[in-house]
């Protein structure tokens, strides 16, 4: 244990000098959690109960029992269309967890997510296995009064009298309108995972804090290091010393929860939540809110009659400048962090569709072999964009908060 | 025609994106190379206008999609 501590605690102060920030904080990971799982056997059976209780959990699958006349075609993905329409599928938001489907029996395997809608005859409960996974508006649910299906991701009510749901030739439902859904679709679940793993490793790491121990133990090992990286190497020298500390909480609450949802995406559960735009444009607009609130007297002169210019210039300048600070950073961040999520999954998932779209050129060994070379090697590289963009976010809120808080010395 | 375009479009904000990037990064090895011991914050600053070139090029890429 004590070999533990010095271990640690020499890499942090060997941090400072260290050039490659990056890479260490990497390394630093990786050490603390091999001497979390090797040395420390105790921390790694708690782990090990806590990994078995984890996927206990997640295992109890639940089958939707898929309705036979609607499976005829079968669900087999063979053709470049079908595979670029499976893509598109998974990018989107879902109102359950799909894990794979038995063409044989057309049954889904998953398990379901509760649905809450508020439709004109008020609030409506139940679970999403009532769809039975449908996804093109064939499966009508009845409510009390009310009448719902489901198409493309949305929870449209039925008018009144009608049975079956009516498409225009743009597959736009003419006969029923969308509700409030207000449900717990899988990226509103994947992002209370994350909070509550947050929750649960920071409470953890606060309480060691407070019985008075130095160096934290468990899964503290390994936020601490981040936590200080996070505090040291993007806070402090943007913001600056003296006013850093007031967004810290937003800055290490960005961090880590952008950081976490990347890596749930990279599971195979097929979270997609930074990859969503809302939840990307919510997080930048946090951003906005607070650097504009916390604007200091010299922000907002340099921003709107900016000094040493000619007069005639100012207001051209101010415009610019406002433009610039209240849509366009906060626009750059969010589409950043977006594309670049989605592009990842994209790229990963048409890598593992090689296995198809190759089969007839390679054979089915070549085209597996280099789909899984390929789509591991992909992985590897996301699982370093996963920190780069979480730490990005962070990097360019604290730079633009640094630009807002800044006080100018006159000279 | 419109799918055409827009393709060439996406390649020639990548071949744009990619100029920028390779400037970036070379600059910043010559820059690492000569004074090592500026390395941590050269990469940072490597790293925020990486991301701010990746912003413009995405956004273009969005906005031509």
């Amino acid at each position: 244990m004590n070999k533990n501590y010095s271990i640690l605690t020499k890499k942090t102060t060997a941090k400072k000098v260290c050039s490659f920030d990056l890479l260490c904080t990497f390394a630093q990971i990786l050490e603390s959690t091999n001497s979390l799982l090797s040395k420390d056997i105790m921390i790694a059976k708690k782990s090990i109960t806590f990994i078995a209780v984890l996927v206990l959990a997640l295992v109890s699958f639940k089958s939707f029992a898929g309705d036979e006349g609607h499976h005829d075609k079968g669900n087999t993905i063979d053709t470049p269309k079908e595979i670029k329409e499976y893509i598109g599928h998974h990018l989107k938001d879902a109102h359950d967890f799909h894990l794979f489907s038995d063409n044989a029996s057309g049954k889904h395997y998953g398990f379901p997510l509760p649905v809450i809608v508020w439709t004109s005859k008020g609030l409506k409960t139940f679970m999403s296995s009532a769809f039975h996974h449908d996804d093109a508006g064939h499966i009508v649910v009845e409510k009390g009064d009310v009448k719902l299906t489901k198409v493309h991701s949305k929870i449209y009510e039925l008018d009144a009298g009608a049975t079956t749901v009516n498409f225009d030739a743009h597959h736009h439902p003419t006969n029923a309108h969308k509700v409030l859904d207000f449900s717990i679709t899988k990226s509103v679940f994947g992002m209370l995972l994350a909070g509550l793993l947050m929750l649960l490793g920071f409470t953890a790491l606060a309480r060691g804090y407070k019985k008075g121990k130095k160096i934290p133990t468990g899964f503290g090992r390994v936020l601490e290091p981040l936590v200080i990286y996070v505090r040291d190497d993007i806070a402090r020298p943007n913001i600056g010393e003296k006013k850093y500390r007031k967004f810290m909480g937003f800055l290490l609450t960005v961090f880590f929860f952008i950081w976490i949802l990347n890596l749930l995406g990279l599971t195979p559960l097929g979270f997609n939540v930074t990859g969503q735009i809302a939840v990307t444009a919510c997080l930048a607009i946090f951003t906005v809110i607070i650097y504009l609130f916390s604007g200091s007297k010299d922000f907002w002169a340099h921003t709107l009659w900016m000094p040493g210019v000619p007069v005639v210039l100012r207001p051209i300048l101010a415009v610019i400048e406002l433009i610039g600070f209240v849509l366009i950073k906060p626009f750059s961040l969010l589409v950043r962090l977006f594309a670049n999520m989605t592009a990842g999954h994209f790229v990963v998932m048409s890598l593992i569709a090689l296995m198809i779209t190759l089969k007839e050129a390679f054979g089915p060994v070549g085209s597996t072999g280099m789909s899984l070379v390929l789509a591991l090697f992909i992985s590897v590289i996301e699982i370093l964009v996963a920190f780069l963009q979480a730490f990005i976010f962070t990097m360019l809120s604290s730079l633009f908060i640094g630009m807002a808080v800044e006080e100018h010395d006159h000279h | 025609m419109g799918g055409t375009l827009n393709l060439i479009g996406a390649g020639l904000i990548v071949i744009g994106g990619g100029i920028g990037l390779g400037q970036i990064g070379s600059k910043a090895m010559e820059g690492i190379a000569r004074q090592p011991e500026a390395a941590g914050k050269i990469q940072t600053a490597m790293i925020i206008i990486g991301a701010l070139l990746e912003g413009l090029a995405f956004g273009a890429l969005i906005l031509g999609k």
